[in-house]
């Protein structure tokens, strides 16, 4: 975030008001994000397809943590989310849909999983004809 | 310069002169949050995958369907196209019309070779005979997956039609709208893509 700030400053100065705080960002902070971005998505790949580390559960974790850690750079460098932009509201649309996704694939996994693990166990007959 | 025509004199003092923007504004913060529905989308989207995506009926898994370097490939192009997108805008910020077309068209070919690798992808699995009647697994695959390459598409078409504006009249004000619009959205892409590619195709072929 001062990192994109601090271009900014320098920049072309394209601030003339007209968007609002919705700025563009500037070559410094899209070529940033941009190799950000090529790391954090070469390392899952590598952890995947090398497979360094011999815990399956590590690794997921891993590639997860990395997975929120772009979608956070891409936000900031690609989309140019800050607080300030649209006097804050699209911080607070997106806080609102990352509690609702949230709510939505926590709350299905949670529920659908305990679904599975109360099944009432199938007969002999019926597992016959299972398809 | 501020409401002296609308103010008629004895009224009290008018404090909301902050919020005198011009329209463009109000797109802008419309189309975040049609790209925050959007995400809703997804977001039941993955979840489904998420509920669903072990359930192979005795069909495939994802470990012997899912091929990374070509994943890894198609994200790349993906990559490519968001910086690009950038470098459209930026050149957009100067007023360089030719600039901002060259950029876009990059972008477009980018973006059209990571639907012909996904469509390619598509083909090689229903012809392997994994089409998406074929376990719930790959139902709930082809639905996520598919719905963010009709994003794309779409965006591709939007893009295309865009050039077209852009070269009949120019970067005028709709224009450089309609180009900061498509840039959230291109973008947004992006960020569902990061999505794909680890909760989908890495974690799938870790299990």
């Amino acid at each position: 975030m001062s990192a994109e700030a601090a271009h900014h400053g320098q920049g072309h100065g394209h601030d003339h008001g007209h968007e609002g705080g919705a700025s563009h960002g500037s070559f410094g902070s899209y070529v940033t994000g941009f190799v950000l971005s090529v790391i954090l998505t070469a390392i899952p790949f590598w952890l995947v397809m090398a497979r360094p580390l011999e815990s399956a559960l590590w690794t997921g974790i891993i590639i997860m943590a990395f997975a929120a850690v772009q979608i956070v750079v891409h936000m900031i460098y690609f989309l140019h989310m800050n607080t300030k932009s649209e006097g804050g509201w699209t911080v607070l649309a997106l806080i609102f849909t990352v509690t609702l996704v949230v709510i939505t694939l926590t709350g299905s996994l949670w529920v659908m999983h305990h679904m599975n693990a109360n099944m009432m166990p199938m007969s002999v007959e019926q597992l016959r004809h299972q398809p | 310069m501020m409401h002296t025509d609308t103010a008629p004199p004895g009224t009290a003092p008018v404090f909301h002169h902050e919020e005198e923007h011009h329209p463009e504004t109000s797109t802008l913060l419309g189309f975040w949050i049609y790209l925050m529905s959007d995400c809703l989308i997804f977001a039941v989207l993955f979840a489904t995958y998420g509920v669903l995506g072990r359930n192979y009926a005795a069909g495939p898994s994802p470990k012997d369907l899912f091929d990374l370097p070509l994943v890894a490939l198609n994200t790349s192009m993906l990559l490519f196209s968001s910086i690009t997108y950038g470098f459209a805008m930026l050149a957009m910020d100067k007023g360089r019309t030719a600039a901002t077309q060259m950029w876009l068209a990059v972008t477009g070919l980018f973006g059209a070779a990571f639907l012909g690798i996904e469509l390619y992808e598509f083909a090689h699995l229903i012809h392997e005979g994994a089409g998406p009647g074929r376990s719930a697994f790959l139902s709930a695959f082809f639905t996520l997956v598919g719905t963010h390459g009709l994003h794309v598409t779409f965006g591709l078409i939007w893009l295309i039609v865009l050039m077209v504006q852009v070269a009949q009249r120019g970067l005028i004000p709709e224009n450089t709208r309609r180009l900061m619009c498509l840039s959230m959205f291109w973008h947004f892409l992006d960020v569902i893509w990061i999505g794909v590619f680890t909760f989908v195709y890495l974690m799938g072929v870790l299990q």
